[in-house]
């Protein structure tokens, strides 16, 4: 019998909705905290014990010269990284800030912001270290991150769904809002994971999961143009969680730089 | 048979007979802005004085002039979200002593009485009774339903932009796999029976015999529908068309087009993609076997030793339009489209089936 | 017309989605990631009751985890247990690697065509299989062995990546006495390697045919080893109505009905894994159908 693999959860920039996440677990945390040791989680005890670890999960993006330093230290003590939530796998809602003056930011909200130290861009952890999976969720999915945990313990492969959001509101019955009604939603460009809450109260999907595989969005986009949708909205609409997903990113610029010419 | 007329006001009475025979009535009713199907106590939740208007990629509901109850066409919802549901358990899986108890799930089958089902709608059932109950094997939970359910047609009286049911052959008169068929009128409804069933809950109903001018409404009523069809899909020789340009360029150009959402095929009354989810607690001592609607969209549908086989969107939409219009013959004797046009309206980029197949035949011809 | 005879193959009981509880009796490993787990049937009578034709398969379920399809290998007159040759690949066959003798499991089948077994009655027969190809075809070798005057020659003509990938070799020596040529090849060679060195097909291109009319070549391995195997035999002028292949796609039913496997017309765990190459012909080439 092998020692339990010890887990380690560390936080970079984000909102700490993820990490908690595994503590949501409830009934089965008691089963997680049963076959792994947890020896690093500010969240949830005071325990901090130094790497190596086997499972690390990392939350959070990188946004400040520290953190860019910190994180290559995490890898170099991780058996297996994985990234939990948008920050993490795709820079979060604060990669909006790659878009804009981050100088400007810091002097309109601090008054000495030369006391701050932060990088110009929020990346995601993949950007600066090798990641062995990503988990993606704004938040994660708490079915999904049992899977994956019991999937490493077990040494499989994680069974997390590989379809888009539009399967899920057909399977719930659903009524596509874009049809029915209008409303962009990015539903058919999005990676399933939340059961599709939102069209399901009659608002469009925000993307949480980030991009679903070998999506299209310029066709879709093209479509809402047609259909009468300002551009803008449709920027708006890709620069949400996982704004800075290539995929989402690549068509928010494409939109804004047809715009411009 | 003659056909019988049946009041407006005593449609109550035929949704209460069925009540009283035990089924759970599931009719046309609005919610989330479209005429769905969900179960129904009243005739005040069907889609008095509304209509539906369609084209590719766009659904509105929309006021009548009159108060009509069926002036519609088709939503966003088919029947075989009862029939074959899409969550469903398979079988469930025990840790014992000494290995697994493997069990089929039992289970008190729903009896169903569908109102308001299409002629198009009465083709897809009779598609799927072909894929499910007519093949070498049976499936189940399809059966468990099928057999004992209670069909209510409706006739179209008049048709989407989407429709082509004509080109299909499968309306928009109700011919056959019905109970009951009623075709709309102002004050009643022409009542046709289809079967001993029907014929046993008709007798419990205040019907009488229509007047001439009744009939020839009724007849009229239907030829609108007819009428106002305008979409046309070519099926001759469609299966070897399309199977003989299988890297025609137009399956790239469509590629590029579909998002491989997978729209098309939840709404396809005749789809039956599915797969299985193992559904289990955190040790895996219960196991639940758990069937859900799938689709051919899917990038990992056709995993194969890791790897896809339809590894772009062109692949799997060419999988989808082939198997629909042609390698559905050789599976089954016929086309598995019925022309309801659903995955026109209900595409987010508004793709359209019939114009997709015309380019391709277009360059064979 | 289906050529694969499906109306007296075997069928599992009424309920095809419910799997049988079976035990693992035995393991053997067979080379590197291969291992041959033979099955026992918890409940005698589903024992008793249980008939495969030679290229059959089961499903093979571990709960929690999932299905995998997974050819029988075993001697099809045997009735205690059945021999299944898995290589560890995905999460079901990882799963199954772990478990040891005395392993519970779950099984469903067998599902899918056979060999024509009738039709080469009397005829010359060629067997040609690359690397994990060859246990579907080995019920076929214990049954041409079991009834070897029944038909004319016999070659196996079998290759894998290596020398020492080739499976069943403790076999070999029983299956020539039998009366079955055994031609081998490994695609690269190795210590001690005294065999051919080369892909299989080329094994064909060699092989002396008595009458090419009445050869009948059966294959499984991967889709290009199928493809030139094909285009050598059609080169000996072995007619294509006789060239049969068992194909692979994503199996999860097994009984035609979840879609996932279709490869063309044809749904691949129902209609096959067994196809006569003439059905197979006009979607073999088309990339990514």
């Amino acid at each position: 019998m092998t020692a339990k693999p010890r887990l380690a959860v560390f936080k970079f920039a984000s909102c700490d909705g993820c990490q908690l996440s595994l503590l949501d677990c409830e009934d089965e945390l008691l089963a997680v905290a049963g076959a792994v040791e947890i020896v690093h989680f500010a969240e949830a005890t005071s325990r901090m014990e130094p790497g190596p670890y086997d499972i690390v999960l990392v939350e959070g993006s990188i946004t400040t010269p520290d953190d860019a330093a910190r994180i290559q230290d995490v890898r170099a003590n991780a058996r297996f990284l994985m990234t939990i939530g948008a920050c993490a796998t795709a820079g979060g809602i604060q990669s909006l800030r790659n878009w804009a003056d981050h100088q400007e930011f810091l002097q309109a909200v601090y008054a000495r912001p030369e006391y701050i130290s932060s990088l110009a861009t929020s990346t995601a952890i993949a950007d600066h270290v090798p990641v062995d999976f990503e988990l993606r969720g704004c938040p994660i999915s708490r079915q999904q991150l049992l899977e994956v945990l019991v999937a490493l313990i077990d040494g499989r492969k994680p069974q997390t769904p590989g379809h888009g959001v539009c399967l899920d509101c057909k399977r719930r019955g659903s009524v596509c809002i874009t049809v029915a009604r209008g409303v962009p939603c990015m539903g058919p460009l999005t990676q399933s994971g939340c059961g599709a809450i939102c069209p399901a109260f009659d608002r469009g999907c925000y993307g949480c999961f980030g991009p679903a595989p070998q999506v299209q969005p310029r066709s879709l986009t093209g479509h809402l143009l047609e259909q009468g949708a300002p551009p803008r909205q449709l920027v708006q609409l890709l620069r949400n969680f996982n704004g800075f997903a290539p995929e989402f990113r690549g068509e928010s610029e494409r939109l804004i730089s047809q715009q411009e010419t | 048979m003659p056909p019988w007329f049946l009041e407006k006001a005593c449609l109550q009475d035929l949704l209460e007979r069925l009540r009283d025979r035990g089924y759970a009535v599931i009719g046309p009713t609005i919610s989330q802005e479209a005429i769905c199907y969900d179960e129904i106590h009243t005739i005040d939740e069907l889609p008095r004085g509304w209509t539906d208007v369609q084209q590719a990629g766009r659904y509105r509901l929309q006021r009548r002039a009159d108060e009509s109850l069926f002036g519609y066409v088709v939503g966003p919802h088919s029947w075989k979200r009862y029939l074959f549901p899409p969550q469903a358990t398979l079988m469930t899986a025990d840790r014992t002593d000494g290995g697994w108890s493997m069990q089929a799930p039992v289970e008190v089958p729903p009896r169903y009485a569908f109102l308001g089902v299409r002629a198009c709608e009465l083709a897809a059932i009779r598609i799927q009774d072909k894929v499910f109950l007519e093949g070498p094997y049976v499936d189940l939970v399809y059966q468990a339903r099928r057999e004992r359910c209670f069909v209510v047609a409706v006739n179209c009286t008049q048709a989407a932009s989407t429709c082509f049911c004509t080109s299909m052959n499968t309306g928009p008169r109700c011919q056959a796999g019905f109970d009951l068929a009623l075709t709309e009128l102002p004050t009643g409804f022409l009542v046709e029976c289809g079967s001993d069933a029907g014929s046993e809950l008709l007798a419990s109903l205040p019907v009488r015999e229509p007047s001439a001018e009744e009939l020839t409404a009724a007849e009229s009523a239907r030829e609108q529908a007819v009428h106002q069809i305008q979409r046309l899909m070519d099926t001759t020789n469609i299966r070897e068309d399309l199977l003989t340009n299988l890297n025609h360029p137009r399956w790239q150009e469509a590629g590029e087009r579909c998002l491989s959402c997978t729209n098309c095929t939840m709404v396809c009354p005749t789809c039956f993609c599915s797969s299985v989810n193992e559904v289990a607690d955190l040790g895996a001592d219960h196991v639940r076997r758990e069937r859900v609607w799938d689709s051919c969209f899917n990038l990992d549908f056709s995993t194969m030793n890791g790897t896809p086989v339809r590894n772009n969107v062109a692949s799997r939409y060419r999988q989808w339009l082939t198997h629909k219009l042609a390698s559905w013959h050789d599976q089954f004797g016929s086309s598995g489209c019925v022309g309801c046009g659903r995955c026109i309206t209900w595409c987010p980029v508004g793709i359209d089936l019939t114009e997709e197949v015309a380019a391709i035949r277009g360059d064979v011809r | 017309m289906n050529q694969t005879a499906s109306l007296d193959l075997p069928l599992p009981a009424c309920n095809p989605w419910l799997a049988h509880s079976v035990t693992i009796d035995r393991i053997t490993p067979e080379v590197a990631g291969v291992s041959t787990y033979h099955l026992r049937f918890v409940d005698p009578e589903a024992a008793r009751n249980y008939r495969f034709r030679p290229g059959q398969f089961n499903m093979l379920y571990l709960p929690g985890v999932g299905e995998s399809a997974i050819s029988l290998s075993a001697d099809p007159r045997g009735h205690v247990t059945w021999a299944h040759t898995v290589r560890t690949a995905g999460n079901v066959t990882q799963t199954l690697a772990k478990l040891g003798v005395g392993g519970s499991l779950g099984l469903r089948g067998p599902f899918g065509s056979c060999w024509p077994l009738d039709q080469a009655m009397g005829k010359d027969l060629i067997l040609v299989a690359g690397g994990i190809g060859l246990p579907p075809l080995r019920p076929v070798i214990y049954e041409i062995a079991a009834r070897r005057d029944e038909f004319a020659s016999v070659a196996v003509l079998y290759g894998a990546r290596t020398p020492d990938t080739l499976l069943y070799q403790a076999e070999y020596d029983a299956w020539r006495k039998a009366g079955i040529d055994l031609h081998l090849t490994a695609d690269m060679s190795g210590a001690g390697w005294n065999g051919a060195v080369g892909v299989v097909p080329l094994l064909l291109d060699r092989l002396p045919l008595a009458d090419a009319a009445r050869t009948q070549v059966w294959m499984c391995g991967p889709e290009v080893m199928l493809k030139y195997t094909v285009k050598s035999a059609l080169r000996r002028g072995i007619p294509a109505g006789n060239l049969w292949l068992s194909m692979e796609r994503n199996m999860q039913c097994a009984i035609g009905l979840c879609g996932h496997c279709q490869l063309g017309p044809e749904f691949v765990c129902r209609n096959g894994p067994v196809f006569p190459w003439n059905r197979m012909a006009p979607y073999l080439d088309v990339k990514g159908l």
